[in-house]
């Protein structure tokens, strides 16, 4: 996994509340049997006039041009400003894939789905919860300043704006020591592989039935 | 004094006395079900990394999602999908994980097949790579869907650091009219709290309505509560648990089977236990419903109407009605019993159960679908299913009635196979989600029961079935 420190990005704002994952990565391209290339799938109802289908080259077809991704102004953008209840939905891992595929590394939002959030910080993208009235505030800037930027800052748990404001994010201290130093969990799990033992061992003397 | 959700999570802790895991537990994981969409990607990485599974009879894989619901004999068609699935095969084979393959009659959606077959049992943690794995918290299990990464982690580990969720306790008291099913109080519930409602909290869903439930219900209710934001739903054992577990395959037996039952009747939440939130509703007062948007929480009851976005004055709300109505082709205001339909589909790992096709048979009987409809299907959770419901001589009661009768799978779910609705048309689906594009690009989907989803290809239109005469 991808080390996690600073960013400072453009920001592109998705102004809709319950965003799903279907959405973000529609279920035909599900069918890969890949980790990789789902970026240009990212949001494909919303982003393209003509229907998708996996295999296909994202570049030769019909772009939306009202889709908020397709504006100019928001091209290369890392950070997604959302709405409350983003990724909910299925547990599709290919919804995180995508949208750090496409090249956001981070995602505000008032709020997420457990399981979403839970994704995103296997894979290095970091989702940020702050107030939906602290959002209210980044949506309007956005809106005004073309190529607006904030600051992400993970080590102080802050996200700033151009002018100075700065607002303060939590995160489990685990999943922050994990995305600073880019850990494979799975690792670090397998440290534990005598204790977990251990625990099987003792539940398969109390409930056999299990192991069967 | 402990909740069901505490007990659970007390159980499966591994002690590691580790220092920097914050807020996160490891936390054991009993059942391990995969199917072929989001397991690959884990299988490969387990290769790569030059590991192995854990504990191999943990695992219980079944390709559910891209199979075809017609016939077989030739196979999956679209190569994509048939990669899939192979990838799956292999997978099981290499490494000697127990699979049901798609000619075989115990395939099925796994979330149909894990508590059939009575791999899914009370006081597991039961995870698999799909959120509707809340469905097997019916049996008084941690039941919960997890990433693909986290899939790779179960594989390697046989666990997951996990944070504690809140718990919920969702109280439904009373007696539900007849005609009244454990679908129409998921979404009512979820209509109450919101799809968000749940969020951090694992459900217990209790009170006299609940306990009446069969196990097919209660499934169906669990199943939901994903669509309320819970990562888990769960009931509480008592007999109706127990007796549906008695006998399957892969339940203990004779003195094990004693000793197993004694521990599961533990597993229910003491009486003063204490909850960090309740909701309570009152069967009695729970009507057939209808979704009319693209959120499940955008859910009326069949006597109702499509709301008014002029009528809400939170802006992002308004514009997302707004936004739903549009996309469904939906008037502000217009009577739900005047929408019509072009397909239906009885089917998911929500609904797709021997009640489940019980209840729409019923309503079909000695009928006919109406002229409007294009095409309404019936596709069994399982094998064994398809092959009980053929025994009671449903498909014929279907297929008299102009249904199609199909191989089990998830179907037009979610229409990852050729089962899809085409741009624009409205289908009345008993699955779990109504999201946009989700039963095929452009298509429409109203959330209803299996006896609702029956009465409105009778009718045409929603209709509500404790009106329709016998």
């Amino acid at each position: 996994m991808e080390k996690f420190h600073t960013l400072t990005a453009v920001v592109a704002p998705i102004d809709r509340a319950n965003v799903d994952t279907d959405a973000i990565i529609p279920k035909q391209f599900l069918k890969s049997i890949k980790r990789s290339g789902f970026g240009q799938y990212l949001f494909d109802e919303w982003r393209f006039l003509d229907h998708g289908e996996p295999g296909m080259d994202s570049s030769k077809r019909q772009p939306n041009p009202e889709f908020v991704l397709n504006q100019p102004r928001y091209r290369g953008a890392q950070i997604l400003v959302a709405r409350a209840n983003f990724g909910c939905g299925s547990s599709r891992e290919h919804a995180p894939w995508a949208l750090q595929d496409y090249g956001f590394r981070v995602i505000i939002a008032p709020s997420f789905a457990d399981i979403f959030f839970n994704n995103c910080f296997k894979i290095g993208l970091l989702p940020i919860v702050l107030d939906s009235k602290i959002l209210d505030l980044i949506f309007v800037e956005v809106a005004m300043h073309p190529g607006y930027q904030l600051t992400v800052d993970l080590q102080n748990q802050s996200v700033s704006t151009p002018d100075h404001k700065l607002f303060e994010f939590e995160i489990d201290i685990f999943r922050k020591h994990c995305l600073l130093n880019g850990l494979d969990e799975i690792g670090l799990t397998l440290q534990h592989a005598d204790k977990i033992k251990a625990f099987e061992d003792k539940r398969r003397e109390q409930q056999p039935w299990l192991f069967a | 004094m402990q909740t069901l959700y505490d007990k659970l999570w007390d159980q499966h802790i591994v002690p590691t006395e580790s220092t920097d895991a914050g807020s996160m537990s490891l936390i054991y994981i009993d059942r391990h079900l995969v199917h072929e969409v989001t397991s690959p990607q884990a299988f490969e990485s387990l290769k790569l990394a030059g590991r192995k599974p854990w504990r191999l009879n943990s695992i219980l894989a079944v390709a559910d999602h891209n199979v075809p619901t017609t016939d077989r004999s030739d196979g999956i068609q679209d190569p994509i999908s048939r990669l899939q699935v192979d990838t799956l095969d292999q997978n099981c084979d290499e490494l000697g994980i127990t699979q049901f393959k798609m000619n075989d009659l115990r395939q099925g959606i796994v979330h149909v097949i894990g508590p059939e077959q009575g791999a899914t049992l009370p006081g597991m943690t039961v995870v698999c790579g799909d959120s509707h794995t809340s469905t097997h918290g019916a049996f008084g299990c941690l039941a919960f869907g997890i990433g693909t990464s986290e899939v790779e982690h179960v594989l390697a580990t046989q666990c997951l650091l996990i944070k504690k969720s809140k718990t919920m306790h969702v109280v439904v008291e009373g007696q539900l009219g007849l005609g009244v099913t454990a679908k129409d109080i998921a979404l009512a519930i979820i209509g109450k709290i919101g799809t968000a409602g749940g969020t951090g909290y694992a459900i217990e869903f209790a009170g006299s309505a609940i306990r009446e439930l069969s196990m097919e219900g209660r499934m169906t209710l669990c199943n939901m509560a994903i669509e309320a934001g819970a990562r888990a739903g769960m009931v509480a054992v008592d007999d109706t648990t127990i007796n549906y577990i008695k006998g399957r395959p892969f339940a203990p037996q004779g003195e094990m089977w004693e000793r197993a039952v004694t521990y599961w009747k533990t597993l229910h939440s003491e009486p003063e236990a204490v909850f960090d939130r309740t909701v309570t509703l009152d069967a009695a007062q729970i009507k057939p419903q209808v979704t009319w948007g693209t959120s499940p929480e955008m859910v009326t009851t069949i006597d109702g109407t499509v709301p008014d976005p002029a009528r809400v004055t939170d802006e992002v709300k308004r514009k997302d009605m707004q936004h739903a109505l549009n996309y469904m082709g939906l008037k502000a205001n217009m009577p739900i019993q005047q929408i019509t339909v072009d397909k239906v589909f009885i089917g998911s790992c929500t609904n797709s159960r021997i009640e489940d096709l019980r209840a729409a048979a019923q309503v079909v009987k000695n009928k006919k679908i109406a002229a409007n409809i294009k095409l309404a299907m019936v596709v069994p959770g399982s094998g064994l299913v398809k092959q009980q419901a053929e025994q009671e001589g449903l498909d014929k009661i279907f297929t008299k009635a102009g249904f199609e009768w199909r191989e089990p799978g998830c179907s037009m779910c979610l229409a990852m196979n050729d089962d899809r609705l085409n741009p624009g048309e409205r289908c009345a689906s008993t699955s779990n989600r109504n999201f946009e594009g989700r039963q095929g690009s452009g298509g429409r989907t109203h959330l209803v029961s299996p006896a609702m989803a029956a009465a409105a290809a009778i009718a045409g239109h929603f209709v509500d079935v404790r009106k329709m005469n016998g």
